[in-house]
């Protein structure tokens, strides 16, 4: 289950062994307990409500709220009146689901590298590896053959940390790992590999799913400074190509240039 | 060290700015002993190619001497001479391997932003705008040479810098631009534009078998060159309209293939065609100005060559793309694949089938630089070809 916004950030400052941060780990989530046709229903009807109630002669305070409502119980899938009863139209979730259906973010891209499958496959396998094309990685630690602790950058610079299995690994064709219960970030990834048509080298196909701190609002606050998952993995993927095709990634940071401004 | 630095639109200037450094295990670091100007370092200077920076520093042509290797450069060694290739390519890439160097998967560290306006990026270049990476560029006292392990080519001792200077661009781009035409002997070639490009377009085309090469121009000292230096035929479009001087000349067929070697900046055919382009373009609504496309596409013979070395950006408008279609025109373009063309020309230099310096008119100090670009702005009937000399 994520964390909220606000316990990462706590735990990114007393540091993960803290007090705080295992006082954090064990307070109670939130969890959605809305299910996706009731949100959507939800978003029409709340809208509809507050629509009428800000256009009529008299504002309409009883419309707005109740549609405001409504709209907030399609925006977060969290029903307060749900919770309170324990009642939940949210669908169960998977026990090998690290991210629960329709939560979170998902993200795929695809790249042709210019080389053989196995070479490929074994650059993804070293994990150690992946913060060199993963911008977002700061590090990753393989604590044994499938399992490994993953540390990343969060919006806001907050570090945010995660322990993963790997839950598949065939060797050229395909790994995929997700992260263990109780990490900042519920995720899931798998990348196969496959020849391209006419063995011009191999596609590389990558899924990842996120559930970020603070849920669907992480991921909006994530896009809102720029941090698009989209883009991130297209140059991610982009930069794993350039490694293993030019052995090195292009930069022109600290090159020199003439003055920026326009005055001497 | 001095460098020749992009200002704004028509100003360039001389600054003092730190020595480049090795960035990557595959660069080097080149002392520059020769470096020119070239006619798309006009569309820089006029401000017509986005993505440039003030203090971005200019130029793709350019040769030296290695200063320095990265830890992964084993073809180089300090003190070599070498001449670079104005594309970087990586030399690994599916592009690349299959000789199409200027199409690098791997070297533009901003192919997002290019990729959204052309759905796919190119390799990067040198001194040519963040678009194509912003590498800094080589008018100037050295330069970083990313990818130096394949893109550097050793040259001879014996050859003067200025018979190899045009390996890096212009030789090579009108070579390619000859080569797109697929020439057969008995063929004809028309060649708008008679600057450097175009002139080695003329030449190659008579490498390649061509038995007629037509220049077009409007300047006199630039068709002068072509006919009295490369052998061509030519038609000043001051003078004549070049539709009926190359049906004329034809004698009702056509040129078997037309190349442009003007691009975005082209001068219309009637006062209305340009100021039409001059205006739109002037207005963002459209980003070159196509009156050289347009005339080759009308005057090429039918099932002939369309061959375009000249520089094109973005958008453009009143094309006649059913003149292309009914006569069946194949059109071949783009910027050029130099890594491919250096070695084979450098040896027919050696041979002395060409001496690529004729088309030199300026000399200049890196120094003057800023004189140097006004010169070839202005003065295009003397000046042809500026070398700076750092």
């Amino acid at each position: 289950m994520p964390g909220t916004l606000l316990t990462v950030a706590a735990k990114s400052a007393a540091g993960t062994d803290s007090v705080v941060a295992r006082a954090v780990d064990r307070a109670p989530g939130i969890r959605t307990n809305v299910g996706n046709l009731e949100r959507w229903l939800s978003l029409g009807v709340g809208s509809v409500l507050v629509a009428n109630a800000a256009v009529g002669k008299r504002l309409n305070l009883l419309g707005l709220l109740a549609g405001g409502a409504l709209v907030y119980r399609a925006a977060t899938g969290i029903c307060p009146v749900y919770q309170a009863a324990g009642v939940t139209t949210a669908g169960k979730t998977g026990p090998r689901a690290a991210v629960a259906a329709g939560h979170g973010m998902k993200v795929e891209h695809a790249v042709t590298v210019n080389a053989p499958v196995d070479e490929v496959y074994r650059l993804w396998r070293d994990f150690s590896r992946l913060p060199e094309f993963m911008s977002h990685l700061r590090e990753v630690k393989e604590t044994d053959a499938t399992h490994s602790t993953w540390t990343a950058r969060g919006p806001l610079g907050v570090s945010v940390q995660w322990d993963a299995e790997i839950v598949t690994d065939t060797p050229n064709q395909v790994i995929a790992w997700r992260s263990l219960p109780g990490s900042d970030v519920d995720t899931a990834g798998s990348v196969h590999f496959r020849m391209a048509p006419g063995g011009r080298g191999t596609e590389v196909r990558v899924s990842l799913k996120y559930d970020p701190p603070a849920g669907n609002v992480g991921v909006l606050v994530a896009k809102l400074f720029g941090e698009s998952p989209d883009q991130q993995i297209r140059e991610d993927l982009r930069r794993f190509k350039q490694i293993i095709e030019a052995g090195e990634v292009p930069t022109v940071e600290g090159q020199p240039h003439g003055r920026r401004g326009l005055r001497k | 060290m001095k460098a020749v630095c992009w200002r704004g639109k028509q100003k360039v200037e001389v600054e003092t700015v730190p020595d480049p450094k090795i960035l990557n295990p595959r660069d080097a670091i080149l002392r520059i002993t020769t470096t020119a100007i070239c006619g798309s370092d006009l569309h820089l200077y006029n401000g017509f190619i986005p993505g440039m920076e003030r203090g971005d520093i200019l130029g793709h042509e350019f040769m030296g001497e290695v200063v320095e290797v990265g830890p992964k450069v084993t073809t180089l060694k300090k003190g070599d001479r070498v001449a670079v290739p104005f594309n970087i390519a990586c030399g690994k890439c599916f592009f690349c391997a299959g000789q199409m160097w200027s199409l690098c998967d791997n070297t533009n560290p901003n192919a997002r932003v290019l990729e959204k306006v052309y759905g796919y990026s190119g390799g990067g270049l040198f001194g040519y705008s963040h678009l194509y990476g912003g590498y800094a560029g080589g008018q100037a006292e050295y330069v970083r040479v990313p990818m130096a392990d394949v893109g550097a080519l050793k040259i001879p001792d014996g050859l003067p810098d200025e018979k190899v200077l045009f390996l890096t661009d212009i030789f090579p781009t009108g070579y390619m631009a000859a080569e797109n035409c697929n020439i057969r002997p008995g063929d004809t070639i028309a060649v708008w534009g008679c600057g450097p490009v175009g002139l080695f377009a003329i030449k190659s085309a008579y490498l390649l078998g061509a038995a007629r090469v037509i220049g077009i121009d409007s300047v006199a000292g630039r068709l002068k060159k072509a006919r009295e230096e490369c052998g061509a035929e030519t038609i000043d479009r001051r003078r004549a309209d070049v539709l009926e001087a190359l049906d004329e000349m034809t004698a009702g067929r056509g040129p078997d293939a037309c190349i442009d070697a003007v691009g975005m900046e082209a001068h219309g055919a009637t006062v209305v065609e340009h100021v039409y382009d001059r205006v739109k373009q002037g207005l963002m609504l459209e980003s070159d100005r196509p009156a050289v496309l347009r005339e080759a596409m009308t005057a090429c013979r039918k099932g002939g060559t369309l061959s375009v070395p000249g520089v094109y950006g973005g958008l453009i408008d009143k094309i006649p793309f059913g003149a292309a279609f009914a006569k069946g025109l194949t059109f071949k373009m783009g910027q050029t694949h130099t890594h491919k063309y250096m070695r084979p020309l450098l040896n027919r230099v050696e041979k002395g089938e060409i001496d690529p310096s004729f088309v030199i008119s300026h000399r200049f100090s890196l120094a003057d630089a800023p004189t140097a670009y006004r010169t070839f702005l202005r003065e295009k009937d003397e000046c042809i070809k500026c070398v700076l000399k750092p």
